[in-house]
């Protein structure tokens, strides 16, 4: 497998604080790699010292499998979509599309069929002299992208482009983002704290907090095994409790929450022990709800209670369940079976140990 | 509802319809109408154009006329070159706290008056000048230099009395360009030349013309910098006008001199514009 | 070029050395003028005679200082006069314009608004000629009709102050309007929605939120018509103000007195630049 991109060992600091501590990673070629993290992990201060506007403290980029340290950013074989997508307000969108290719000293009847031609790929033939600002928020999007591969880069880079769209324009980008991804056959570095954004275009995905990464893998693998506290908690929603485990077998545990409730989970493969402390996660559509008790038998936990509150949305619809002085968030069936719910009706949940994700939560309780 | 509306309208039109008529407008046109007066006898006019006719014939006051407009292109040319480079420093590369220090640097020496600046420069310049006895105490000069009273001291005086106005207003456009375009114009591959040619110098483009109408204006306008600075024969148009109203006491004359004036100004002003592609609601509103 | 971008050490020295050459030269003739008003001579220039504070509070010819000459202190309440009374008119006037142009939707708007920043772009010396012009005929006129003699209408304090504020009523819009653009309509609105009237709603919401733009228009104000040379000495009468005083000694000749005055100035502006920084911030 050959890497378009490879950063060993990058650190940064700024005076006291490390922004990025010791990261190292290797992205293929061709794919479409994201890192995802809350602002402030240091995401973006990655994606800087990669397109070049930032001196790594320590460790090297390799670009192609040469080091680009020493490459100033205006010779560095990878381009940058910026957060706010950074078009040039005062030239057209051809200007803008040509600019770099202008750089390169290309000759100008070159330079409108190169321009033609992404204009054709990105779907928007023909809008070369309009202005920037007669463009809708999608149209810009592409014109930054645009802008970017008509430079034929090793690596193109994304930083959070969608945060400025509107919610249904976002879910379109996405689909679309991926489609060019996969039209021009260029490495994607993509940088957001939507892990909507990161589970549907990537191959693959590094969750990043306080500058270190915490773990890197498909979509699929996050969500369902997330080998931190951090990224269960950070990527999709989930159930929560903090607890102490109080008997261990092989991969299950037995854990006492802090409100006294006793459930199991699974330590999935992570080291723990009686006495640790611990933190489990249960995501709501892994819990079954059911009007009889027998129903749920089954499952190694279950709980008896009253909904408190309905939160409808759509095939999303949830209810929060009040049991033992815990409230749980549960995924309505999308059968619809249980649409006549209502607030203070009892009703019966369960849900399998091996659905709970078990962490050692260090010393503290 | 709608009466109160149109009464609110009214009162609030009113103060700036008198301020408009009675200050600018009228007497803008009276100027215009005792240029036009010749004087044939004691208390008798008659219109003519005589007074426009013995400002072109009189080669003193067209010349005086050209040098002035001449030297205050040249002033904002020199005022736009020295106030770009500290101007973009201000707004992209110095940071926060010695941003705003900085900023408020500039604006410090033209919160006192220009009286006051223009005398600086003569305790600099003149004979018994600083600069003179620096030069003389260094060795370089045997005896004292007299550095006033030479067009080069008007220039100096004039770009130093009109920095703020164009250090301003650059400093305003050139905040508004975002860092990112910037890096977006290296990272697509453009150099230092490139980017401020294609990118940093269209996006200011407003701040430019802004600046250099009012400094424009403002050299055109002086009277006092070429006056303590250039000596007698210095021949600034505002000169000839001051000394028709107030010395010679003829208005007419220094009526005409004044349209003049005012035509020369407006004429730049538009042209600038027209160049840019800019209105004046943009650069000056 | 900015510090996200690499630059050769030689071209940022470079830059850096040019910034601070600008920064130089634009403090020396001011650091010239106050270093001066401190020099026991009767001349602002070198030789250095020696420290003295006699040029602020001498009272002896001849070293009369500017806290005891009488024509300076004069001339200071003239310009103190003058621009009190410029300021609270282009105030009243900047903000009744700024609810004009904003409130309002009227014909002809767009070329009133370029209208009023005409003075802008019109050379003081002009605007100074042309009401001297306009207003002695109309004083003569009414002399002819009625021998009725106008003084107002004279060169004199009132012209000044009208020549002053005819431009620079438009630079108090622009600073007020500024600020009632980032106004949000619906503050008003709101006001308006928990019970105040109109005009209730714009006193009590919108001026205090434009108080900072009005007093940051009364101290550019106050400090123009401090400064203003060209339009004033066209209009001027036998009362002159401040800069028409020291330029008429400037032209004799001139004695450290101009120099302690003149710092006396900075000190003055710079005192009411940092009250209307400190109102500003709040």
């Amino acid at each position: 497998m050959s890497f378009d991109l490879e950063c060993r060992n990058l650190t940064k600091r700024f005076g006291g604080t490390t922004a990025v501590d010791d990261v190292s990673f290797d992205v293929p070629s061709g794919s479409f790699f994201s890192i995802l993290g809350p602002s402030g992990c240091g995401k973006t201060t990655i994606m800087r010292m990669i397109a070049g506007f930032l001196e790594p403290s320590s460790g090297d980029i390799l670009i192609r499998g040469k080091s680009v340290l020493d490459v100033s950013p205006n010779k560095r074989p990878v381009n940058m979509v910026f957060q706010h997508l950074a078009l040039f307000p005062m030239m057209n969108i051809a200007e803008n599309i040509g600019y770099g290719l202008r750089r390169q000293g290309m000759a100008k009847a070159q330079i409108a069929v190169k321009v033609d031609e992404a204009l054709d790929r990105i779907g928007l033939p023909g809008i070369g002299t309009r202005k920037i600002d007669e463009l809708s928020g999608g149209q810009k999007q592409r014109v930054a992208i645009a802008r970017c591969m008509v430079l034929e880069p090793d690596v193109l880079l994304l930083d959070e482009p969608l945060g400025a769209l509107d919610l249904k324009l976002r879910e379109r980008m996405k689909v679309e983002l991926k489609a060019l991804q996969a039209a021009f056959d260029t490495t994607f570095v993509y940088i957001t704290h939507d892990q909507s954004e990161a589970l549907v275009m990537s191959d693959t995905i590094a969750v990043m907090n306080e500058g270190r990464f915490e773990q890197m893998g498909s979509g699929r693998d996050l969500y369902y095994r997330p080998a931190s506290a951090f990224v269960a908690g950070f990527v999709g929603d989930s159930n929560r409790w903090a607890g102490r485990v109080e008997r261990a077998e092989g991969n299950v545990m037995q854990v006492r929450t802090e409100s006294g409730l006793s459930m199991r989970a699974s330590a999935h493969d992570r080291a723990m022990g009686v006495g640790d402390a611990a933190q489990i996660f249960v995501r709501p559509e892994a819990i079954r709800i059911s009007t009889a008790a027998d129903d749920l038998a089954h499952f190694d936990n279950h709980l008896s209670g009253r909904v408190t509150n309905l939160l409808f949305n759509g095939a999303a619809s949830r209810i929060v369940v009040a049991a033992d002085a815990e409230e749980i968030e549960v995924n309505l069936p999308q059968s619809g079976e249980f649409a006549a719910l209502s607030e203070g009706d009892a009703v019966h949940i369960g849900w399998a140990g091996d659905q709970g994700n078990c962490f050692a939560a260090g010393s503290a309780p | 509802m709608k009466s109160g509306a149109r009464l609110g309208l009214m009162l609030l039109l009113a103060p700036l319809l008198l301020w408009l008529i009675l200050l600018i407008l009228i007497p803008h046109v009276d100027m215009f109408l005792v240029s036009l007066r010749e004087r044939v006898g004691v208390g008798e006019y008659r219109i003519s154009l005589a007074n426009y006719l013995t400002f072109f014939q009189e080669p003193l006051y067209l010349w005086t006329f050209l040098r002035t407009a001449v030297m205050s292109i040249l002033a904002t040319l020199i005022t736009l070159l020295i106030a770009f480079p500290v101007s973009y420093f201000i707004a992209k590369i110095a940071r926060g706290r010695s941003r705003s220090a900085l900023f408020l640097l500039c604006l410090v020496p033209f919160w006192v008056s220009e009286l006051v600046r223009t005398f600086g420069w003569m305790i600099l310049l003149r004979e018994t000048g600083i600069i003179s006895n620096l030069l003389q105490w260094a060795g370089l000069v045997s005896g004292p230099v007299e550095m006033l009273y030479n067009d080069a001291a008007i220039m100096v005086g004039l770009v130093y009395t009109s920095m703020l106005f164009m250090v301003v207003p650059l400093v305003t456009t050139l905040e508004s360009l975002p860092d990112e375009v910037i890096e977006a114009g290296y990272d697509l591959g453009g150099t230092n030349t490139s980017v401020m040619r294609e990118i940093v110098i269209p996006h200011a483009a407003p701040g430019i013309v802004s600046g250099s109408i009012v400094v424009f204006m403002l050299s055109l306008g002086n009277y006092l910098t070429p006056t303590m600075l250039g000596g007698k024969d210095s021949l600034w148009f505002t000169e000839l006008i001051y000394s028709q109203f107030i010395v010679r006491f003829n208005w007419e004359l220094g009526a005409a001199f004044g349209f003049m004036l005012l035509l020369l100004s407006s004429l730049i002003v538009w042209g600038m514009l027209r160049l840019t592609g800019q209105t004046l609601e943009r650069t000056m509103g | 070029m900015i510090p996200s971008i690499p630059q050769p050490r030689a071209l940022r020295a470079a830059y850096v050395a040019y910034v601070a050459v600008f920064f130089i030269l634009l403090a020396l003739p001011l650091v010239v003028v106050a270093a001066f008003a401190f020099n026991d001579s009767q001349f602002p220039s070198l030789p250095w005679e020696g420290f003295t504070w006699g040029w602020f509070f001498g009272s002896e010819r001849p070293m009369i200082g500017a806290f005891h000459e009488r024509g300076i202190l004069r001339a200071i309440g003239t310009s103190a006069f003058v621009a009190v009374g410029v300021s609270v008119l282009a105030v009243a006037v900047g903000l009744s314009n700024a609810f004009l142009f904003n409130r309002y939707r009227f014909r002809g708007q767009g070329i009133l608004y370029i209208f009023m920043l005409l003075p802008l772009v019109v050379p003081g010396i002009v605007l100074g000629i042309s009401i001297l012009v306009f207003s002695s005929r109309v004083a003569n006129g009414l002399w002819d009709m009625a021998q009725w003699d106008v003084e107002a209408l004279r060169p004199g304090l009132t012209l000044v102050i009208l020549g002053q504020f005819s431009f620079i009523a438009t630079i108090a819009t622009l600073v007020i309007a500024a600020r009632l653009q980032k106004f949000d309509r619906s503050l008003e609105e709101a006001a308006m929605n928990l019970g105040a009237g109109r005009l209730v709603a714009v006193r009590t919401v919108t001026l205090p939120y434009l108080t900072p733009a009005l007093i940051g228009a009364f101290v550019v104000a106050f400090l123009m018509s401090f400064e203003n040379f060209n339009t004033t000495l066209m209009l001027v009468g036998s009362d002159a103000p401040l800069t028409i005083a020291m330029f008429d000694r400037l032209k004799e000749g001139s004695t450290p007195l101009l120099n302690a005055v003149s710092l006396l100035l900075m000190l003055g502006s710079s005192l009411l630049a940092l009250v209307m920084i400190a109102f500003q911030r709040k």
